[in-house]
């Protein structure tokens, strides 16, 4: 059965703009990015929302949808009443392109920034011998579909723009764990990961592992993680000292 | 369409939407309890220190535990047979103990996101703005010092044994015969499990195990050890605030039987 759904959508360019009410038909099974497309072909034509692939894998249609990150694509009509008044805005951590579209390119900058995976100089590609429980723990976070939501829930960056030189984010606090955790990583990511990437602005609250789509443990087996690896090499006497009576490689 | 390109002034700013958050739901309530819970632990945990009717029969007091001030705690220390701390000791014994468990829950990866939420509101939740101007985290003092939680999880660790210690002593009537099982029993067994659980379900104790390991198929203990610890891990938010009510309920149950106030037949 098809109903009147109220919905105020963030308007503007740059970051000025408004939120403007509209009355949207809704049908049974409709998701909110649904929604928006009946926006955009019945009363605003100009309305601008970057989608891609409806199945909550491209990580595009990100927005806050009553006030939380989602994806568009993901989240169904049927989880609002139906005279809930639903209000969508843009990811509000990164600079409005126009409407509900954000310039993520800081997310790109800061995936630079971490260097690749970087195998040992002797040993050659072909050569990776790995027995799968060396390798599942960092497959996880390969599930991540970049649609930056975590990025965008964190308070370091969302809260304080200031930060953001010198936090890389939780997206790329995974892509640094799953590198660290590689059985032929070779690089040393420990130190930057506290020094250049910000690991120690992080203060677990969550966010990112309560808003990742495809349920990554972000905090739990990343973050924490690193910060505990970052221990052992910065902090840690004990590990230290261990490290230099049996000459362990740190 | 209006053209907007990557030189444009206006491109670099976020939308500017003047309220703390735009969320609909009850996301006040989770910290607003959190700080209560908190609190009130606080405020017993206070009391219990400064209370000494730790000791009923074979039953003691799980904040007191170990006793190791002679001056409140003649029989001495059960677990060593001694109590380390003399006469001269005269500050309260729970004081000796609670500062490691204190710690340890302190500079806990959960309790840190349950207060920096709920007390700092850095942020009070998510997509809730936080009221502070400025923030740097853990990078740098005083909180940088989170990082010695190992430390405390080592000591912790060694408490959550005496507790268990302290649980099967329990097992034992006033007259230090085998075979007592009261309602203090079952009490402070629940503890005992609750608080291993809590304890050794730590994020440190797993990377102690095996998470600093990239080869996990060369030490095969160690990841079994691993994956009985990340189990407990999983569960770690459930087992800090059950053990948290566990330990109250079970000191102040020794206590009040310590007092007379329980005083019924299999107590």
């Amino acid at each position: 059965m098809g109903y009147k759904a109220k919905f105020r959508v963030w308007r503007g360019e740059g970051g000025e703009g408004r939120l403007e009410d509209f009355t949207v038909e809704v049908n049974e099974g409709e998701v909110v990015l649904d929604v928006i497309h009946r926006l955009q072909a019945t009363q605003t034509p100009d309305l601008a929302v970057r989608w891609n692939c409806k199945a909550g894998k491209c990580g595009s249609c990100s927005m806050e949808i009553n006030g939380k990150p989602r994806l568009g694509c993901m989240t169904r009509m049927s989880t609002f009443e139906e005279d809930e008044t639903i209000t969508v805005t843009p990811l509000r951590t990164f600079p409005v392109i126009k409407d509900l579209v954000t310039d993520v390119s800081f997310n790109y900058q800061k995936a630079r920034e971490v260097p690749s995976f970087t195998p040992p100089a002797d040993v050659k590609p072909g050569e990776y011998r790995m027995q799968q429980i060396d390798v599942e723990r960092s497959q996880e976070f390969r599930k991540c579909i970049e649609c930056f939501m975590c990025q965008n829930v964190c308070h370091v960056i969302r809260d304080h723009e200031e930060n953001k030189p010198n936090f890389s984010g939780p997206r790329y606090f995974i892509r640094i764990a799953e590198l660290d955790m590689h059985p032929y990583d070779v690089a040393d990511r420990k130190e930057p990961a506290q020094d250049e990437h910000g690991l120690g602005y992080c203060n677990i609250t969550k966010c990112c592992t309560e808003v990742c789509p495809e349920h990554i443990k972000i905090t739990d087996n990343a973050i924490i993680p690193m910060k505990e690896r970052v221990v052992d090499r910065k902090y840690d006497p004990l590990v230290w000292l261990g490290s230099k009576i049996f000459k362990r490689q740190r | 369409m209006t053209q907007t390109t990557a030189e444009s002034a206006v491109r670099k700013q976020r939308a500017q939407i003047r309220v703390r958050t735009l969320r609909t739901d009850r996301w006040w309530l989770a910290p607003v309890l959190t700080f209560a819970g908190l609190f009130l632990f606080l405020i017993y945990g206070f009391w219990a220190m400064f209370d000494l009717s730790m000791l009923a029969g074979s039953y003691i007091a799980p904040f007191s535990s170990p006793c190791l001030a002679a001056a409140t705690c003649p029989e001495g220390a059960r677990l060593f047979g001694f109590a380390p701390f003399g006469d001269w000791y005269k500050l309260p014994p729970g004081l000796l103990i609670l500062a490691f468990p204190g710690g340890f829950r302190f500079t806990c990866y959960y309790y840190r996101k349950s207060y920096y939420r709920s007390w700092w509101m850095s942020p009070p939740a998510c997509s809730v703005a936080e009221p502070h101007s400025k923030y740097t985290g853990e990078s740098r003092l005083p909180l940088i010092l989170q990082n010695v939680h190992r430390y405390f999880f080592y000591v912790a660790a060694i408490i959550g044994l005496i507790l268990t210690y302290d649980a099967v002593l329990s097992f034992r009537d006033a007259d230090g015969n085998w075979g007592h099982v009261g309602l203090g029993t079952v009490i402070l067994v629940v503890n005992a499990v609750l608080v291993l659980c809590y304890t050794f379900g730590c994020h440190s104790c797993r990377h102690i195990t095996a998470g600093r390991l990239n080869h996990f198929s060369r030490h095969p203990l160690r990841y079994k050890a691993w994956t009985l610890v990340s189990k407990l891990n999983a569960r770690h938010q459930q087992f800090a605030w059950a053990s948290m009510v566990s330990i109250v309920v079970a000191d102040l149950y020794v206590r009040l039987v310590a007092k007379g106030v329980i005083n019924f037949p299999f107590a």
